[in-house]
C-alpha cells in the first residue's frame, strides 16, 4: 500500500456513510472544480453563483432544467438497469441517436399516411424500437460470442452519431432550408405537447412513467430479481438457472429503447426537427447519473434534475460570463470521481496503518491478557 | 472487386504507407500504454480522456514555449496525472476500475475542452492556432530506399522512438525480472505477495507508466500527425485502443499489427475523401469503428475457439491481502 491506510471492511455498510458521501461528495467536487476556475483566472463563488442561478433562480430557468433532465431521465433509467446486471451500455448516446432518426423518419415522410392522433404514438414505437435494435447489437455479440459490450456499444455512439449527419447533410436535408444542415421541420401533430409558457414537454411523464415502470420490475417481477442476482453474483445466478444470455438481450431492448426515446423526445419535443446538436452527451451524462442515483430509479430520477441544473448552469456562464460550459463537464467527472472514492466509508472502516490494529482486530488470547480489565 | 482493387492500390503508394504509419504511432503509444497497464491487473478505460488530454496539453504548452519537446513532456506527465486519480481510486480505495475508468474518460474530455476554449494567447480558444511541430527527418542512407525508405525513414522523431520502444517493450516484458514481476502481479497476485513482490506498488506503477504513453500518444497526434487543437480530437482513438490490446492479446509486438491496420484504414480513408468520391464522408468516416467491431467479433470468436485467453487472469479484480483469522 503507497499510503499507509488500514481498511476493514463493516459487517454491514454504514447508513450514515451512505448518505452523507453524496454531499460530501458534492461539496468536494466544486472545491475540485473551484481550484480550476482560480488558475483560469475566474472566481469560482460567483461563478457557482451564476450556474446555480441559472438552472434554477426562476421559472424560465427551471423549466429549461426540466428540458435538460428528460433525456437525462430516460439515457439515465435505461443505462442503470443495464449496469444493474453489470452489462455495460456506454452506448445511450448512440441510442438516442438512431430514436431520433426514427421518429424523424416517422415525422417526416408517413405523416400524410397516418391519421393524426397515430402519428406521436408511432414515433414513439419507432424509436424505442430503433434504439433497442441498436442496443441489441451488442447485447447478441455479448450473449453469443462474449465480445467485450463496452467497446462495442461505444462504437455504436461514433457510428449512429455519423448516421445522423449523413441524414440531415444528405438525403433529408431541407430543400427549402438555405443550405442549414437539418431536416424540414416536422408537422405539427408530430410535437410533443408543451406546459404552456415552458419548453417542458411531455416527455416528462415517459421519464416518470419509465421509473415507476422499472421499480416495478426490479422490486415485484421474478425478471427483476433475476436481473439483480446475476448483478449481485452471475455464478449464484447460474447455478440457480437463470438465463445470463436471455436477461442480456431483454435488458438491452428495454435499455436501449428508453435511450430511443429521449431521441424521440429531443426531437420532437424541443427541435421539431434531426439537426446538429442532437447529441450533445446526454448519453454520457447518463452514466453519471446512473451511478449517482445508485442505480436506483428515483434515485435516477433526482440526480438528473441536478445534472440537468450543472448543465444549464453551464450554458448560462458561458453566455454571461465567457467561461466555457466545459465547467459543467469537468464538475459532473469531479462528482463521480469523488462518489466513487467515498463508497469506500460505505463499505470499508478507515484508518492509519501505524494505529494499533492488533487489539482491535483479533480476539484476546485465551488465558492471556484479554480476561485482564 | 473494382472497389477492393482501388482501396488496395492506393494502399500501396508511399505516401498512404507512411500516413498510415504516422497514424497508428499515436494509436500504437495509446495501446502499448493500456498493455502496460491491463497486464499488472489494472483496467484503466479513461484512455480517451488522457489521450485528449494529452493532445490539448501537449499542443498548450508547444505552442506557449515555442518548443515541441515541451508539449511533448507536458502531454506525458499529464497522462501519468491523470492515471494516477484512477490508480488511487482502484487500487488504495478499491473503487469499481470500470466506472473510474469511464469517470476518468468524462472527466478528461470535459477538462480538455475547457483547457481548449482557455488556453489560447491572453486566454482565447487554442482551435486555429498553428504551433511548432515535429518536422520529417528523414534518415539518411534508409530513407533513400525505393518505396519503404519513404514510408518508414522519412518520419518524425516520434515515429522512430516507437521503432525502438515495441521490442524494448516486449523485451521488457518477457526477458526480465521486472517484467516478470509486473506479469505475476496481473496473473495472480497472491502468489506475487507471497513472492515478496509489492503487489499494489507496481499496479500503481504501470497505471502511471501506462497513462504516460497514452498521453504521449495524445502529444503525438496534436504535435505531428495532425498538427494544432480541434475540440474531440482523438474522435475514439483512445476506445480504439483499448479494443487493440484485446485483439493484440496483450502483446507489444502483436500490437503493431492493429496499430499498422486501423493506420491504414484511416489512411485509405483520408485518401478517398481527398480524392473525391461518391462514397458520403459520413460512411467515410465510420470505417474504423465498424473495423473496431468487427475486429473484435473476430478475435473474441477465435479466441473461444482456440481456448486461449490472452487476458491476465487477475484483469479488473481488486488485490486484498487475506486477514489472519
Amino acid at each position: 500500500m503507497m499510503i499507509p491506510l488500514k481498511v476493514e471492511k463493516r459487517l454491514a455498510p454504514s447508513r450514515t456513510a451512505g448518505f452523507l458521501v453524496p454531499f460530501i461528495s458534492l461539496l468536494l467536487a466544486l472545491v475540485f472544480g473551484g481550484v480550476i476556475l482560480l488558475v483560469a483566472g475566474a472566481n469560482p463563488l460567483t461563478t457557482y453563483k451564476a450556474m446555480f442561478l441559472g438552472a434554477f433562480g426562476s421559472k424560465y430557468s427551471l423549466s429549461e432544467t426540466m428540458v435538460k433532465a428528460i433525456p437525462l431521465m430516460l439515457c439515465g433509467l435505461g443505462v442503470s438497469i443495464a449496469f444493474r446486471m453489470l452489462f455495460w451500455n456506454i452506448g445511450a448516446e448512440g441510442q438516442l441517436a438512431v430514436g431520433g432518426i426514427a421518429a424523424a423518419g416517422v415525422a417526416l415522410f408517413w405523416a400524410d399516411g397516418l391519421p393524426e392522433a397515430l402519428l406521436l404514438p408511432t414515433m414513439f414505437v419507432a424509436s424505442f424500437v430503433a434504439g433497442a435494435l441498436w442496443g441489441l447489437v451488442p447485447a447478441l455479440l455479448k450473449a453469443f460470442i462474449r465480445v467485450n459490450e463496452i467497446i462495442t456499444t461505444l462504437m455504436m455512439n461514433y457510428i449512429a452519431i455519423l448516421w445522423v449527419e449523413y441524414l440531415f447533410y444528405g438525403p433529408w436535408k431541407d430543400p427549402a432550408g438555405y443550405g442549414f444542415p437539418g431536416t424540414a421541420q416536422f408537422p405539427e401533430a408530430a410535437w410533443l405537447p408543451r406546459l404552456p409558457g415552458t419548453r417542458v414537454h411531455l416527455g416528462l411523464t415517459f421519464g416518470i412513467v419509465a421509473a415507476v415502470f422499472i421499480w416495478l420490475v426490479m422490486g415485484r417481477t421474478k425478471w427483476g430479481y433475476e436481473i439483480r442476482v446475476i448483478g449481485e453474483n452471475p455464478r449464484a445466478a447460474s447455478y440457480a438457472g437463470i438465463s445470463l444470455m436471455r436477461n442480456i438481450i431483454l435488458v438491452m431492448i428495454l435499455s436501449g429503447g428508453l435511450a430511443g426515446l429521449a431521441g424521440m423526445a429531443e426531437v420532437s419535443g424541443i427541435s421539431h426537427r434531426l439537426q446538429k446538436g442532437l447529441t450533445v452527451g446526454y448519453g454520457y451524462t447518463a452514466i453519471i447519473v446512473a451511478w449517482l442515483g445508485k442505480l436506483n430509479p428515483w434515485g435516477v430520477l433526482l440526480v438528473a434534475i441536478l445534472l440537468a441544473g450543472l448543465l444549464v448552469g453551464g450554458d448560462q456562464i458561458q453566455i454571461t460570463m465567457q467561461l466555457p460550459a466545459a465547467v459543467a463537464l469537468i464538475l459532473q467527472g469531479a462528482i463521480l470521481f469523488f462518489m466513487l472514492g467515498g463508497e469506500l466509508f460505505t463499505r470499508y472502516r478507515l484508518r492509519l496503518e501505524w494505529m494499533p490494529a492488533e487489539q482491535a482486530l483479533s480476539p484476546p488470547p485465551i488465558g492471556g491478557r484479554g480476561s485482564e480489565p | 472487386m473494382s472497389l477492393i482493387t482501388s482501396v488496395l492500390s492506393l494502399l500501396f503508394t508511399p505516401t498512404t504507407l507512411a500516413v498510415t504509419i504516422r497514424g497508428g504511432t499515436s494509436l500504437l503509444y495509446a495501446t502499448l500504454g493500456e498493455i502496460f497497464t491491463e497486464r499488472s491487473g489494472i483496467l484503466n478505460l479513461g484512455v480517451e480522456g488522457m489521450m485528449i488530454m494529452g493532445a490539448v496539453t501537449g499542443f498548450a504548452a508547444a505552442f506557449r514555449t515555442g518548443d515541441v519537446w515541451a508539449g511533448v513532456i507536458t502531454g506525458t506527465v499529464v497522462g501519468g496525472l491523470l492515471a494516477l486519480i484512477h490508480a488511487f481510486l482502484t487500487i488504495t480505495l478499491r473503487a469499481d476500475q470500470t466506472v473510474s475508468g469511464l469517470a476518468l474518460t468524462l472527466f478528461g474530455s470535459g477538462l480538455a475542452s475547457f483547457l481548449g476554449q482557455r488556453l489560447g494567447p491572453g486566454g482565447t480558444p487554442l482551435v486555429g492556432q498553428i504551433g511548432p511541430k515535429f518536422e520529417k527527418l528523414p534518415i539518411p542512407g534508409l530513407s533513400a530506399i525505393p518505396f519503404f525508405g519513404q514510408a518508414l525513414f522519412q518520419q518524425d522523431v516520434l515515429v522512430y522512438a516507437i521503432y525502438l520502444l515495441v521490442p524494448l517493450a516486449w523485451y521488457f516484458l518477457y526477458k526480465t525480472r521486472p517484467g516478470l514481476h509486473l506479469r505475476a502481479v496481473g496473473e495472480n497476485p497472491q502468489t506475487a505477495d507471497a513472492m515478496g513482490v509489492n503487489v499494489a506498488g507496481i499496479r500503481y506503477l504501470y497505471t502511471i507508466v501506462g497513462g504516460m504513453l497514452v498521453g504521449l500518444g495524445g502529444a503525438h497526434l496534436s504535435l505531428a500527425y495532425t498538427p494544432g487543437w480541434t475540440e474531440g480530437m482523438t474522435a475514439g482513438r483512445g476506445w480504439i485502443a483499448i479494443a487493440l490490446v484485446i485483439f493484440a492479446t496483450w502483446d507489444p509486438v502483436r500490437a503493431v499489427v492493429g496499430a499498422v491496420l486501423f493506420g491504414a484504414i484511416n489512411a485509405v480513408q483520408l485518401r478517398l475523401q481527398a480524392q473525391g468520391t461518391t462514397i458520403p464522408a459520413a460512411f467515410l468516416n465510420m470505417m474504423p469503428y465498424v473495423f473496431t467491431i468487427l475486429v473484435l467479433v473476430v478475435i473474441t470468436w477465435w479466441e473461444a475457439f482456440s481456448r486461449r485467453v490472452g487476458a491476465p487472469a487477475a484483469l479488473g479484480l481488486p488485490y486484498v491481502r487475506e486477514e489472519k483469522g
